[in-house]
């Protein structure tokens, strides 16, 4: 009888488990979707039973409503769909404009010393400087056209870009640039085998940061002097206090930029399933 | 036959200044069907050898030599494994093994085929499909011994190829790594911290003292060859004359370098 005493011990009765385990991944699905709906319903109760000033706050299904009826009838002079098909499409030429510089630049700086001395300062200049201090200049020189509005979006695209890029390419080991070596590669070969293929998931995290302050910049650079886009829209509601519009406006770049984000998620998945692995 | 030679070569960080002396005039050379093993501590300029075999690094003084030609720079002729294996971890198996081949610029079916055909000579035939980080340690240093292999060249140098694999893995991946250069016929160059490793797979074993790194002890060796002439691994490994060897080659590495009994 003895000899089973350690058995019992160990064997000490244990709590059951309070939630079964496969109810687990669900949990932060579970509790943001609460949060969501009961930030809704303060915000429901919060504008209908007077609390707030509907001026301020219009009420959740007035904002809906508002939303159908941009849709329909659009607001300044355009649908919404028009707004974010304007704003979509600066964002995306100045991230064209912006990876075509920036990579490349990115390379330079981690390949070659004089390359590195003649961007960093250019890329460290950009780099913490807000968009809104370089706009004036951009539009004294370029004006209000698009251009103007594209190169603002690309300039605070660039630095991210550029730092990423570089960051990456120097994540290739000395044994790995050196095999390449060994194998008779020159060093555009070394680059094109070893350090871009190196540099691309980092390239790619880039990317997504550079969205983010791309439209950030987007709203910024359609204050001035736009006629559509979704800053210039929401920038000509929120001067006649169309507050519905404003919130529209919120709502559909914050779906725009999760939109983006999905999508850079899957592009990584597919084209570097090696992201995270040495 | 091709001959690897480094000339009373020297070798300093911080150049002619020579701030910091990692290797003191060192001469050797490696033929092809020889298989010479470097050992020594920490320090002893061992890694910078096989860098200035292969052309990574510049000699301070002396000269590295391919049959009588002064080689500058690295070259497909002398392939390297290292340690932390340097795989490209975007490209499977197979397009690891073949992308020498590709830089050669050999065509694409013709690369397939003979990277199929060197995964299989190191036991990892079917596998040309799977991604690196799924496989072991031992696979991975498999894939690289078979990318050096590609290039067929005349020189595998191996920087502690086998220094990160468990002591099981490691003693079949020795057996293999003499199978694979015996067939070869390249000339190989071996950096390992393991005495008995050296040992069992070396023809020529050189001792290198650290600060400055400079030779105390070259010795030449048949375990190998035994082996390859089809006696147990194990049975050469516990032999009295095995054991002798690798006291002796202990204490050379430790500084107690006596007469030897090769």
């Amino acid at each position: 009888m003895t000899a089973v005493e350690p058995t019992v011990i160990l064997s000490k009765p244990k709590r059951p488990p309070r939630l079964r385990l496969e109810l687990r991944p669900f949990v932060p699905f579970g509790v943001a979707t609460a949060v969501v709906t009961g930030i809704v319903i303060l915000w429901h109760v919060a504008s209908s039973s007077g609390w707030v000033s509907p001026v301020f706050l219009p009420t959740p299904e007035r904002v809906v409503q508002s939303f159908f009826a941009l849709m329909v009838r659009g607001y300044v002079g355009s649908t919404l769909f028009e707004h974010a098909e304007t704003s979509l499409w600066r964002v995306l030429s100045a991230l064209f404009f912006a990876t075509l510089f920036a990579v490349p630049a990115g390379l330079i700086v981690a390949t070659s010393p004089v390359g590195r001395g003649m961007l960093d300062p250019v890329i460290e200049f950009l780099r913490p400087l807000p968009p809104l201090a370089y706009l004036p200049l951009v539009i004294i020189w370029f004006g209000i056209g698009e251009p103007a509005k594209v190169l603002v979006i690309a300039l605070s695209m660039i630095a991210p870009i550029a730092i990423s890029t570089a960051t990456g390419v120097r994540s290739a080991t000395d044994s790995q640039i050196n095999a390449a070596r060994a194998f008779g590669a020159s060093r555009l070969q070394v680059l094109r085998h070893v350090l871009l293929p190196t540099a691309l998931p980092s390239i790619l995290t880039g990317i997504r940061i550079a969205l983010g302050a791309g439209w950030t910049t987007l709203v910024a650079a359609e204050l001035v002097a736009a006629a559509r886009g979704l800053g210039y829209m929401m920038q000509s509601a929120a001067q006649f206090l169309v507050t519905d519009i404003v919130i529209v406006g919120i709502l559909v770049i914050a779906a725009l930029s999760f939109a983006f984000e999905a999508i850079l998620r899957i592009i990584e998945r597919v084209f570097v399933p090696w992201s995270g692995h040495r | 036959m091709s001959d690897l030679r480094l000339d009373t070569v020297s070798f300093a960080y911080g150049g002619k200044s020579r701030e910091t002396l990692i290797l003191d005039r060192v001469s050797l050379s490696i033929a092809s069907g020889q298989f010479v093993a470097v050992l020594g501590q920490s320090g002893s300029g061992k890694t910078s050898l096989l860098n200035l075999a292969a052309g990574f690094e510049t000699p301070t003084a002396g000269t590295v030599s391919i049959d009588g030609r002064i080689a500058s720079g690295p070259s497909a002729d002398r392939a390297v494994v290292f340690q932390d294996d340097a795989l490209f971890v975007w490209l499977n198996a197979r397009d690891n093994v073949a992308l020498p081949l590709q830089l050669k610029g050999i065509a694409a079916p013709e690369r397939r085929r003979r990277a199929d055909a060197l995964l299989a000579s190191v036991g990892l035939a079917g596998d040309g499909d799977k991604s690196i980080w799924t496989l072991s340690g031992g696979m991975r240093q498999r894939v690289g011994i078979a990318r050096a292999l590609a290039a067929e060249p005349k020189f595998l140098l191996m920087d502690e190829p086998l220094g990160a694999l468990d002591a099981m893995t490691r003693e079949r991946m020795q057996e293999l790594l003499l199978q694979v250069w015996h067939t070869s016929r390249t000339g190989a160059l071996l950096i390992t911290h393991s005495v008995e490793e050296a040992l069992f797979l070396a023809t020529e074993i050189i001792v290198l003292a650290p600060q400055p790194g400079r030779i105390v002890l070259r010795t030449g060796v048949a375990f190998g060859a035994r082996f390859l002439a089809g006696e147990p691994a194990r049975r050469l490994r516990s032999e009295p004359g095995f054991i002798l060897a690798r006291e002796t080659l202990l204490a050379a590495i430790h500084g107690e370098a006596t007469a030897v009994a090769a």
